[in-house]
C-alpha cells in the first residue's frame, strides 16, 4: 500500500512538473452522479451555465453514485482519487464521512449565502446532516397506485395504511428490498405514533411487531432493488401500489401519462447532495470549490426544479421554483416539500439508521429469506 | 475360382436406386446377387456409389427405390440393429471408453447373452485374431493394426452370417495391409461367412475376392471373378481401372466372328478381339496389357501383330523391366518384360519392333 | 508374412524408456554420455535450458495471473481475518483492557477510560474514530454513533483542566511556550518520539518519518511522561498531517489533560527541582495542582454518552481487539464471537448457511437444466450440416450479445403475472385469470433466467466434444445389435461425458458467483450468497465479512472440484477435441 502510494505520488509529481508547475485551478472535473433524468437536471441547471462562464473548464460525468461508497473506499485504498465531486444520498454521505473518505467542509466558507445575506449554513439549516454533506435536493420515498383497479370498487388509497389493507385494496405491492422506510411504515400502520417510531424500533419487541405487520402482506409483495422496477411494474399492472421516489412517479404520471396517482401520506424525506472526496490535491480542490459555490447557490437550486420534481435544499430557493422546462406546468404543487403534500411526513433518521442498519438489515434479509 | 459356385441369392439388390437430393441418382438401377459364403468386393473410385450400396445393405441408408433382400426377406424396413450384419469400419470405430473385452462383449450383451457364454465367445474371437492377451487394454493403447483386428473380432463375435467391411485397411501401411488382407480372407473362408467388402484399392480387390463388382457412376460396370476382370474387361473403364493398361484409339473397319479389324488413328490397321463394339465404323479404344506386349523378336508368336515403336524410357525394376515407348502416336505405351538372362535392355531413342497376339488385344467402347 | 504380430509392436523405435531400462540393467554403473558425465546429469543439463526458455515464454502470463488473480485472492484471504483497526486506533485502551476481567459484572477500571480518552482524542483529530465505530457496529449495534458523538466531545472533557492551567500561568495558552517547554535542554528522547511515529503511522496510514522540527527532551519526558507523549503526538500530527510549524501551533486539549494528570501523579513534586525552559510556569502550575479538577474519566465518558456505561460495548471492544479475528468467518456461518466465546446467532439473524445451501442447490439445479436443455441442442449442432449449424450457433450465442438490462426487461415482459406467457396461458384457458403462474421474482425466475444466460457455456464445450465423436461409433453400435437408445446411452453418451463435465464446471462456477440476475428476478427466495457479498462490498462496506463469505465460497468450489475429480476424474474434462 505504502509503496503504491509513493509510486503514485511520484507519478503525480512528474505529471505536475510536466504540466509546467503548480496551477491555481485545474480545468478538468469528474462529477459523479446517478445518470438519467436527475443527472440531466444537474447538467442543465448548473453544469452547462458554469461551463458557459468558464469555457476553459471541461466536466466529465461518471454515473457511479449507486456504488460511490465502495468505489471511493477502493480509490482511497489504492491512493488514487479520480473523482472530484460525488453526488450521494445523505446516508451515504454520513457513511463516507465516518470512514474518512469524504472531506469535512465549512459550509459558510465555501457556499454562497442566500440573496438576502443569510449564511449558507442557516439557509440549508437542518439539512446539513453531516459535516461532509452539501445538500442539493429533498426527495421523498412515497407511494404511487394505479387509478384503474377494478377490484377496489372505486376506492382509492387515502393513507399509507392502504398498503397493508389487502381487503380493501387487493393486488400485489412493490416495496424496496431493504428495512429502511418499510419498518417505519409497518409500525405506523400498527398504531405506533410517529414520534415514538424509533424508540419502538430500537426494542426487540418493536422490531418483531414491524416484521409481523409486514408478514401480513409478504406473499403479495414484490421487492425491488432498482428504482426503475416499481415504476415498470405499476405501468405493466403487475403491482397496484408501489413505493418509489417521487420524481420517478412524477415523470410516469406527468410525462408518460400512465394511469398512476400519487399518495403523499407518510412520505419519507431524504436528501441528496455533494461530497468532496478526501485527499484531493490543492488545484483540483480549488476548482471543485469554485464550482460548488456556483452550483449550490439559491438560483441554481431553484432552476434544477424546472427539470425534476425534487425540492431545492435551500430555504431561499423555494419561492423561486417555476414551471417545468418542457411541460410548462407549475412545479411547486409536485414538490414533496409543497405544504399540501407534506401534511404527514417522516424525515429519514440518519443517525439512528447508521447504528441499526447492519443489525436490522441482517434481520430483514433473514426475514425475507424465510418466505 | 468360385465363378461357377451356385448362386443361392443370399444377398440380393433388386433394381435398387438411391438419391440424396432428389435430383441426382448416386446409385442407378443396381442388380446384384451375392451367394452364401461368397467374398464379394465392391470396387470403384470415390463417388462411384459403392459405399452407399454398403450402407443401404447395413441399414444406415434407405433405398430410394427397389428391394434389398437378405436370405430371401426384404430388409428395406428393418432397422440396422435387427439385421444381424457384422460391420468393420475404416477408422475401426472401437468404443474408446471400453476395454477390448468390453468392446467384444457389447454385441453379446445387447443380445442378452449370459456372462459365461459371453466370456467363452470373447476368448475365442480374440484368439481367432491372435489378440488373446489384449482383452484388458483400451483401444487407445493399441496400434492401428491391432485395433483393426479387434474391430474384426468384434464384428465376428456374435457370429453374423454376413459381414460388411468398409475400406477396413485404408488407414494402414502397405505391409500391414497385406498381412491383414491375407488374414481376413483366411478367416472368412474358415468361418464360411459371407463378406461384402468395399475398397478403392484394386490390388486388394483382386487378391481377396471371389468376385469383384466394379462400380462407376452409380452402376456396376462389371461383376466377375478377379481373373476374368483382369483378363477380359468388358469395357474400357474396367480395363483402365483394373491393372495397368495400354489404349490405342481407332475406328472399326471390319467386324466378324468376334474379331474386329481396327484402323488406328495413326493409320495402322490391327486385328483385335471384338468385345464392346457393335458395327463397323464405331470408334473404339483398343486395350493391350503391358505384359502381353513383346519386343524380343525371337519370342514373338508367329501370328503376332507387329508395330514399329521408339523407346522413350527404360526402367529397371528388379523383377521386371518397364519400358515406355511411342507407338501409333501414343507416347504412354508401356511394356513390361520379365527380367530374364536372355532379355535385352533397351536404350531410349532406339527403334524397335513390338508385337502382341490379337486375342490379347480387345476392342472396347470409346 | 505369417508372423501375426504387428510390425508396429515388433519393430518399435527405441524410446528414452529403453535407454533408462538399459541403464538400469547395466550392472557396471550409471550410463555415461560421450563426454564421460553420467547420462542423467547430461540430460538434465540439456533440459534445463529448455525449461528456462519455456519459463521465459510464459513469464508475462504468469506475472499477469499473479497480479490479477493470485494477489486479489490473497488479499481477500487476508481481509477475512484482518482486524488491525481496533489495535491501531485505540492501542493504549486495548493494552489496558487486557487486564480487565470481562467475566466480572463491572465496567473496566479507570485506567482503561483514561487510556480511551487519549486514544479517542487522537483518533478524533485523525478522523479515524468514526471508521472504528463503523467497524465495531457490525458486531454491536450502536457503537457507530457512540464513537461519532464521543469523538466530537472529547474537548468538553478536557476543558476544566485547560482553564485551571492557563489561570496558573498564562504562558500555557501560548503554543510557542509549549514548544520551548517540551524541547527543553539536553538530550532528546528519540525513542519516545519514534514510538509515537509508529503509533501515528498506524493510525493515519500516512508516512511519519523525517525531521519534524521537534524532539521531546529526555528530562521533560522523565518529569512529565504523559504530557511529553501527547505533545509528541500533537507535534507529529501538526508537522506531517496539517503541514504546519509545530512551534507556532497551540497544543491540543489532550496535552493539558496529560500535564494535569502528570502533576497530580507526583509530577508536582518532581518539577520543583526542574530548572530548564518554562520551569517557572511548571512550578506555578504545580503550586496550583490542588485546584486541578479530579476527573473521574469513567463518569465523564458516561456523561458524554451512556453507551460507555454499557458492558456489551466494552466486551465487543475487548473481543475484537486482537489484530486478527475469526469473527468474520463465524459471522459467515451464522455464529458470532462474543466475550463468552463462540455462540450461535439469534434465529432471526441467521441467513448465511441457508444462503450457501440455496446457492449450491440452485446452482446444481441450473447446471442440470443446462445439461438437459443444452445436450440435445449441442447434439443437433454437431450433427447438422455446417450452414444450418452456424445459424443455430448464432441463436445459441444470442444471449451473450444482449445487454443484461435488455435481457432482464425481456424476462419481465415474458414471465411476470401480467406477462406474455401468463396472458397466453389465460387466453388458451389453461390457467384462470386469478390463478396466473408466478414465474418470476422467485426461485423459478432465477432458474429460468440463469439457465438462459448460462446455456451457451454448456452448449459450447458439449458441442466441441461431440464434434470429435465419430458418427461411426453409433453406426458400429447399431450394427452390433444395439437399439438407438442403447447405442446412445452406452456408446455416444459416455464419450460426451467430458463435455458435460467441462460444461457443468463452467456453468456451476459461474452460477454460484452470479448476483445481478438473481437480484433482479429472484425475488426473496431466488437470491444467492453472492447477493449478500455484493451488499457487504458496496453498501454496508463490511469488506471483512464479504471476504470471509467469498473465501468460504471459494473453498466450497475447490471442495466440489476435488469431489468431481474423485468421482469423474478431472482429466475427463474436455473443452474440445
Amino acid at each position: 500500500m505504502k509503496l503504491s502510494n509513493m509510486l503514485l505520488a511520484s507519478i503525480a509529481l512528474a505529471f505536475a512538473a510536466g504540466a509546467g508547475g503548480a496551477q491555481d485551478m485545474t480545468d478538468d472535473m469528474t462529477l459523479v452522479s446517478w445518470g438519467g433524468a436527475y443527472q440531466a437536471s444537474q447538467q442543465k441547471a448548473y453544469v452547462e451555465p458554469y461551463l458557459a462562464d468558464n469555457p476553459e473548464v471541461s466536466a466529465v460525468w461518471d454515473e457511479s453514485s449507486p456504488e460511490a461508497v465502495a468505489k471511493l473506499r477502493a480509490m482511497n485504498e489504492a491512493g488514487n482519487i479520480t473523482w472530484d465531486l460525488v453526488d450521494v444520498v445523505a446516508s451515504d454521505a454520513i457513511r463516507l464521512c465516518d470512514e474518512g473518505l469524504a472531506m469535512e467542509v465549512d459550509h459558510d466558507e465555501i457556499l454562497a449565502p442566500a440573496p438576502d445575506g443569510t449564511p449558507a449554513s442557516e439557509d440549508f439549516g437542518d439539512l446539513i446532516v453531516s459535516d461532509c454533506f452539501i445538500p442539493q435536493i429533498v426527495y421523498s420515498t412515497t407511494f404511487g397506485y394505479r387509478s384503474d383497479v377494478e377490484e377496489w370498487g372505486g376506492n382509492e388509497p387515502q393513507d399509507v395504511c392502504a398498503v397493508f389493507d389487502l381487503d380493501t385494496f387487493p393486488g400485489q405491492r412493490a416495496l424496496e428490498k431493504r428495512p429502511i422506510n418499510n419498518l417505519e411504515w409497518a409500525l405506523l400502520c400498527d398504531g405506533v405514533a410517529k414520534e415514538d417510531l424509533y424508540d419502538v424500533l430500537e426494542t426487540e419487541e418493536g422490531q418483531q411487531r414491524a416484521f409481523a405487520k409486514l408478514d401480513t402482506i409478504k406473499d403479495q409483495t414484490i421487492w425491488w432493488s432498482a428504482a426503475a422496477e416499481p415504476i415498470q411494474a405499476l405501468a405493466d399492472g403487475e403491482v397496484v401500489i408501489a413505493s418509489t421516489y417521487n420524481g420517478r412517479l412524477f415523470s410516469a404520471i406527468a410525462e408518460q401519462d400512465q394511469p398512476i396517482k400519487m399518495l403523499w401520506d407518510a412520505q419519507v424525506f431524504d436528501l441528496d447532495g455533494w461530497i468532496i472526496p478526501e485527499g484531493l490535491p490543492e488545484d483540483r480542490l480549488a476548482r471543485v470549490k469554485d464550482f460548488l459555490n456556483f452550483a449550490t447557490d439559491t438560483q441554481r437550486l431553484a432552476d434544477q426544479a424546472a427539470y425534476i420534481s425534487y425540492g431545492p435544499a435551500r430555504a431561499s430557493s423555494a419561492p423561486m421554483v417555476g414551471k417545468h422546462a418542457d411541460l410548462g406546468i407549475e412545479m411547486a404543487p409536485h414538490m414533496p416539500t409543497n405544504p399540501e403534500n407534506a401534511k404527514n411526513t417522516i424525515l429519514y433518521n440518519y443517525e439512528w439508521w447508521a447504528d441499526y442498519r447492519d443489525d436490522l438489515d441482517a434481520k430483514f434479509q433473514s426475514w425475507l429469506a424465510q418466505g | 475360382m468360385t465363378q461357377q459356385a451356385p448362386h443361392d441369392d443370399f444377398v440380393v439388390f433388386d433394381r435398387v436406386q438411391k438419391s440424396y437430393d432428389g435430383e441426382i441418382l448416386v446409385v442407378k438401377d443396381l442388380n446384384l446377387s451375392i451367394a452364401r459364403g461368397e467374398f464379394l468386393t465392391m470396387l470403384g473410385p470415390s463417388g462411384s456409389g459403392k459405399t452407399t450400396c454398403l450402407m443401404m445393405l447395413a441399414g444406415f441408408e434407405t433405398a430410394t427405390h427397389g428391394d434389398i433382400r437378405l436370405g430371401g426377406n426384404a430388409i428395406n424396413n428393418i432397422p440396422p440393429h435387427k439385421r444381424g450384419i457384422g460391420m468393420v469400419f475404416q477408422n475401426y470405430a472401437l468404443f474408446p471408453h471400453m476395454t477390448v473385452a468390453e468392446n467384444l462383449s457389447f454385441p453379446l450383451e445387447v443380445r442378452n447373452m449370459g456372462k459365461a457364454e459371453r466370456e467363452g465367445k470373447i476368448t475365442r474371437a480374440l484368439d481367432m485374431v491372435q489378440m488373446g492377451a489384449f482383452g484388458g487394454r483400451r483401444p487407445a493403447q493399441l496400434s492401428g493394426g491391432q485395433q483393426q483386428r479387434i474391430a474384426l473380432a468384434r464384428a465376428l463375435v456374435f457370429e453374423p452370417e454376413l459381414v460388411l467391411m468398409d475400406e477396413p485397411l485404408g488407414a494402414l501401411d502397405k505391409q500391414l495391409r497385406e498381412t491383414l488382407q491375407f488374414e481376413i480372407t483366411r478367416l472368412a473362408h474358415n468361418l464360411g461367412i459371407t463378406v461384402v467388402y468395399v475398397t478403392h484399392d484394386q490390388t486388394e480387390a483382386l487378391t481377396m475376392s471371389d468376385r469383384v463388382a466394379v462400380f462407376d457412376d452409380g452402376r456396376i460396370q462389371q461383376l466377375a471373378s478377379p481373373d476374368t476382370l483382369y483378363e477380359r474387361p468388358e469395357n474400357s473403364f474396367v480395363a483402365q481401372f483394373i491393372g495397368e493398361n495400354n489404349t490405342l484409339s481407332g475406328t472399326v473397319v471390319e467386324l466378324a466372328d468376334g474379331k474386329a479389324t481396327v484402323r488406328l488413328d495413326s493409320g495402322d490397321v490391327i486385328a483385335t478381339t471384338a468385345v464392346n463394339v457393335s458395327a463397323a465404323g464405331d470408334r473404339t479404344l483398343v486395350s493391350v496389357r503391358p505384359e502381353r506386349v513383346e519386343y524380343n523378336v525371337e519370342r514373338m508368336k508367329p501370328d503376332a501383330f507387329r508395330l514399329q515403336a521408339e523407346v522413350l524410357e527404360f526402367i529397371y525394376m528388379g523383377d521386371i523391366y518397364r519400358t515406355r515407348v511411342r507407338v501409333a502416336g501414343n507416347d504412354d505405351f508401356i511394356i513390361k518384360t520379365r527380367n530374364a538372362p536372355d532379355q535385352r535392355r533397351l536404350k531410349p531413342g532406339e527403334t524397335i519392333e513390338i508385337g502382341w497376339l490379337p486375342e490379347d488385344c480387345r476392342a472396347l467402347d470409346a | 508374412m505369417a508372423d501375426v504380430t504387428d510390425a508396429t509392436t515388433a519393430r518399435r523405435a527405441p524410446t528414452p524408456d529403453d535407454a533408462a531400462r538399459l541403464a538400469d540393467s547395466d550392472q557396471s554403473g550409471p550410463m555415461l554420455a560421450a563426454d564421460g558425465r553420467p547420462l542423467k546429469q547430461s540430460l538434465q543439463r540439456a533440459l534445463r535450458r529448455e525449461k528456462l526458455r519455456a519459463l521465459m515464454l510464459i513469464a508475462p502470463l504468469l506475472l499477469f495471473v499473479l497480479v490479477t488473480f493470485i494477489a486479489p485472492i490473497a488479499d481477500m484471504l487476508f481481509r477475512s481475518v484482518e482486524n488491525q483497526i481496533v489495535g491501531n486506533t485505540l492501542p493504549r485502551t486495548v493494552e489496558a483492557l487486557a487486564d480487565w476481567n470481562d467475566d466480572a459484572e463491572e465496567l473496566p477500571p479507570e485506567p482503561v477510560f483514561r487510556a480511551l480518552f487519549f486514544d479517542l482524542f487522537l483518533a478524533a483529530e485523525a478522523k479515524a474514530h468514526t471508521r472504528l465505530g463503523s467497524r465495531l457496529n457490525y458486531e454491536t449495534t450502536g457503537i457507530s454513533s457512540l464513537f461519532r458523538s464521543s469523538g466530537r466531545r472529547m474537548d468538553d472533557v478536557a476543558e476544566p483542566f485547560q482553564d485551571v492551567l492557563e489561570q496558573a500561568d498564562p504562558q500555557f495558552g501560548d503554543g510557542a511556550f509549549w514548544y520551548r517547554l517540551m524541547t527543553g535542554e539536553g538530550d532528546a528522547d528519540t525513542s519516545l518520539l519514534n514510538d509515537q511515529r509508529e503509533r501515528l503511522a498506524a493510525l493515519t496510514r500516512e508516512g511519519m518519518g523525517g525531521d519534524i522540527g521537534f524532539a521531546p527532551s529526555a528530562e521533560i519526558a522523565a518529569l512529565l511522561p504523559r504530557a511529553a507523549r501527547e505533545y509528541s503526538a500533537f507535534a507529529l500530527f501538526t508537522a506531517r498531517i496539517d503541514n504546519d510549524v509545530v512551534a507556532e501551533e497551540d497544543p491540543w486539549e489532550s496535552v493539558y489533560v496529560a500535564l494535569a494528570l502528570d502533576l497530580q501523579d507526583g509530577g508536582a513534586e518532581r518539577v520543583q527541582s526542574y530548572a530548564g525552559p518554562g520551569a517557572d510556569a511548571l512550578q506555578a502550575a504545580a503550586a496550583n495542582a490542588d485546584q486541578l479538577p479530579v476527573v473521574d474519566f469513567r463518569e465523564a465518558f458516561i456523561e458524554v454518552d451512556d453507551g460507555w456505561g454499557d458492558r456489551t460495548n466494552w466486551e465487543t471492544m475487548k473481543t475484537y481487539s486482537p489484530p486478527f479475528t475469526s469473527g468474520y468467518f463465524l459471522n459467515s456461518v451464522d455464529l458470532q464471537l462474543t466475550a463468552d466465546g463462540v455462540e450461535a446467532r439469534e434465529e432471526n439473524q441467521r441467513i448465511y448457511v441457508m444462503l450457501f445451501q440455496r446457492t449450491m442447490f440452485m446452482s446444481l439445479v441450473i447446471t442440470f437444466s443446462c445439461i438437459l436443455l443444452g445436450y440435445p441442442v449441442a447434439w443437433l449442432l454437431a450433427n447438422l450440416p455446417m450452414r444450418t449449424a452456424n445459424l443455430l450457433m448464432i441463436l445459441v450465442l444470442l444471449p451473450f450479445w444482449t445487454s443484461l438490462l435488455v435481457r432482464t426487461s425481456a424476462w419481465k415482459v415474458l414471465l411476470q403475472q401480467q406477462g406474455v406467457i401468463n396472458d397466453t396461458l389465460v387466453w388458451l384457458g389453461i390457467v384462470s385469470d386469478g390463478g396466473r403462474l408466478a414465474l418470476i421474482n422467485n426461485q423459478l425466475g432465477t432458474i429460468i433466467a440463469m439457465t438462459h444466460i448460462l446455456l451457451p457455456f454448456m452448449i459450447l464445450p458439449l458441442y466441441s466434444v461431440m464434434k470429435t465423436i465419430p458418427p461411426t461409433y453409433l453406426r458400429a453400435a447399431k450394427s452390433l445389435g444395439a437399439t438407438n437408445w442403447t447405442a446412445f446411452w452406452r456408446v455416444y453418451f459416455p464419450n460426451s461425458v467430458p463435455g458435460i463435465g467441462a460444461g457443468s464446471i463452467l456453468v456451476f462456477i459461474l452460477s454460484i458467483g452470479y448476483y445481478i440476475t438473481p437480484e433482479l428476478v429472484g425475488g426473496t427466495t431466488g437470491v444467492f450468497i453472492s447477493n449478500r457479498i455484493a451488499y457487504h462490498i458496496s453498501s454496508s462496506l463490511n469488506w471483512g465479512l464479504a471476504a470471509a463469505l467469498g473465501t468460504i465460497l471459494l473453498a466450497a468450489v475447490l471442495a466440489l472440484y476435488w469431489v468431481y475429480d474423485r468421482m469423474v476424474g478431472i482429466d475427463n474434462v474436455k473443452l474440445g477435441g
